[in-house]
């Protein structure tokens, strides 16, 4: 089975590491047999139709600029396959632009794709260093953050979890990411994936029981280093 | 007032060393009390001041301009202290300067870290930069990599002769000056040097339409040619590492600006045939049965040119990843870095041995051993085969690398 991973801005998006979210979800489904299709979208692509999975990172503000325009040409089919159920993760940047809006510290408006119920206002200091976040749905989940804007969930999506070290979504009500359907957005570099194979093994599950129709449980990977590096980051200080 | 504040740094500089403390506090005191001393003593020197800056290679690169000015009869004074910031660069001062006042030198050379290079500017005047590259770093430090180019540009606004730019790295070449040059590669070498964007995303080599004062045309092992103004000469370098040989281009750069007499470029190359490297810039240790060579990587773009060098199956490699905060508390930056050139590591290990390790895992990557106590992990890596052997590490574990081998007293 072929499994069709997008990913989305890969050339402006490409902060701290995120790409070994790529690497995590390629590798657990190559360790169990299935092929992986990696499609890149950059800046003036059309989307192709047959989408598994969906991934795209943070950047500096250099590379968000050019990818705001591009989104609002987008957004409209990324929320389709979003609303349909396609397991998606978005971090730090994108996250915040898969919002309804991000309304700079200098009070400048820039419009979100409207996919996630979030709006992100830009902070006078930055977020910074090691996270660790208790989620209902995947225990302990750690990673780093690095980010300024600080984004409050609406009334329709609930949070990936809540903090236990570090800042967060905002700093103030102790929520990190969002979770909506069965796509996650996170201020969580490390990157996220790898030492959190619980999170990738979700994405990865539910894009094959939507390709096959039916929910089965994974082949079981050897997670021995996984689960001490996870150990390890958990105690590392801020 | 000058006086003063030599007699109380030199006091204090005598005080902390009986007591075993740092470098940085007389130079921190005297910056309170006398925030003009920086600029006082080095606007005498009859040269001017030279700053490099830049991500990667800064070290080794002051070291090689400070020996080929000497060479030239320079008195050259320099921050070799290790700490790079202000208040080192003071402390440096106070050691080297009499209790009259009289610093016998004709040229600083200083190296400073990007964001310290900017407020070393402010507290006094330079001449002369040399700014060699940006690239991801630990980017916890500084935020971002474009705050870091717009820092290095306040730099080169701050030096009214010569400022020596890297023409092939994309945020470096655009800086202006009033009187820029530059430094950079032939086509054929241009392909070997991946810039940090490449490391994100291959991208096709771009030419530089920048004309150089300073090209590497050729690099072979140890054997360089540096075309200096048009005139072609060669130089077999101890240096290791094509990036050394690159950073050299800069540094050449640098010194034929300085001496301004094309007449000295011969020999200012052979001086840097004999120039070494710095410690943990490729130097080679013996410890227990192996031949060891430490390798400093503290982002993921020095990583990529170590791993470019230096990958090779003859040798067995360990890595030592820690997060302190000297070394950045991020470990992100694992993960732009490609491994595939080895085909098998030995031994990881560091605080973060697990984070490499499984950064080697998701690279198909063949582990030998994780140990996380890196007295430990060295001993077990280096007996046995003699088959030579080759460190990566970051800061903080290359500093603890060192105090274990001078512990075990086979440095």
């Amino acid at each position: 089975m072929i499994i069709n991973i997008l990913h989305l801005y890969p050339k402006n998006m490409n902060l701290y590491g995120d790409h070994g979210n790529m690497l995590a979800l390629k590798r657990r489904l190559e360790w169990r047999g299935y092929e992986v299709n990696v499609i890149h979208h950059d800046p003036g692509d059309e989307l192709p139709e047959d989408i598994d999975i969906i991934f795209g990172g943070g950047g500096q503000d250099s590379g968000q600029t050019v990818v705001e325009d591009d989104l609002k040409i987008i957004a409209p089919k990324l929320k389709e396959f979003i609303e349909n159920g396609t397991p998606t993760l978005v971090i730090c940047g994108l996250y915040q632009l898969f919002g309804n809006k991000f309304v700079t510290y200098e009070g400048h408006e820039i419009e979100g794709a409207h996919i996630l119920d979030i709006s992100t206002t830009g902070g006078e200091v930055r977020l910074i260093g090691n996270v660790l976040i208790d989620t209902p749905d995947f225990g302990e989940v750690v990673g780093y953050e690095n980010h300024s804007g600080l984004t409050y969930l609406g009334d329709g999506v609930k949070p990936l979890g809540t903090v236990i070290t570090g800042d967060g979504n905002n700093g103030k009500d102790k929520t990190e990411g969002v979770i909506y359907k069965n796509c996650i957005g996170t201020y969580l570099h490390g990157p996220i994936l790898p030492k959190n194979p619980k999170i990738t093994d979700f994405l990865i599950s539910k894009a094959i029981e939507k390709k096959t129709g039916k929910a089965e449980a994974l082949k079981e990977l050897d997670d021995t280093i996984e689960l001490k590096a996870h150990e390890v980051s958990s105690k590392r200080p801020r | 007032m000058l006086r003063i504040s030599i007699f109380i740094g030199k006091l204090i500089q005598k005080i902390s060393r009986l007591r075993g403390g740092g470098s940085a506090l007389p130079g921190l005191v005297v910056e309170r009390i006398n925030p003009s001393f920086v600029k006082k003593v080095l606007s005498k020197l009859p040269r001017g001041v030279a700053v490099i800056s830049g991500t990667n290679g800064k070290t080794t690169t002051t070291k090689i301009v400070a020996e080929l000015l000497e060479k030239q009869g320079l008195r050259v004074f320099t921050n070799n202290t290790g700490s790079n910031f202000v208040r080192g660069v003071i402390s440096a001062i106070l050691e080297n300067i009499s209790i009259s006042g009289k610093f016998d030198y004709d040229i600083a050379v200083l190296e400073l870290d990007e964001a310290h290079a900017v407020k070393f500017c402010q507290a006094a005047p330079i001449n002369y930069a040399l700014l060699l590259n940006v690239q991801r770093d630990q980017l916890d430090r500084f935020g971002e990599i474009d705050h870091t180019a717009d820092l290095l540009q306040k730099v080169a606004a701050a030096a009214d002769r010569d400022v020596i730019l890297n023409r092939e790295d994309p945020r470096v070449s655009k800086i202006t000056a009033k009187n820029p040059a530059y430094f950079g590669l032939s086509e054929e070498l241009l392909a070997q040097f991946p810039s940090d964007d490449d490391l994100i995303e291959s991208s096709e080599i771009k030419v530089s339409d920048k004309p150089a004062k300073v090209i590497m045309d050729k690099l072979s092992g140890s054997h360089a040619t540096y075309i200096i103004d048009g005139k072609s000469f060669d130089a077999d370098l101890t240096l290791k590492g094509i990036y050394n040989a690159f950073n050299a281009a800069g540094a050449l750069a640098l010194c034929a600006a300085i001496c301004d007499d094309e007449s000295k470029n011969e020999s200012l190359v052979q001086t840097l045939s004999s120039v070494e490297s710095a410690f943990g810039r490729g130097e080679v240790l013996k410890i227990n049965d192996s031949e060891v060579e430490i390798l400093l990587v503290k982002n993921p773009s020095a990583f990529q040119l170590s791993i470019a060098s230096f990958a090779d199956d003859s040798y067995d490699f360990m890595i030592v990843i820690n997060d302190n905060y000297a070394d950045g508390r991020d470990v992100s930056w694992l993960w732009n870095v490609d491994f595939s050139p080895l085909s098998k590591v030995s031994m990881v290990s560091g605080v973060r041995a697990y984070d490499m390790a499984l950064r080697l895992k998701y690279e198909n990557i063949e582990i030998g051993e994780i140990e996380e106590d890196l007295e430990k992990a060295i001993n077990d890596f280096t007996k046995g085969s003699k088959r030579p052997k080759r460190i990566f590490t970051t800061y903080t574990a290359m500093l603890a690398i060192r105090k274990i081998i001078s512990g075990k007293s086979i440095l």
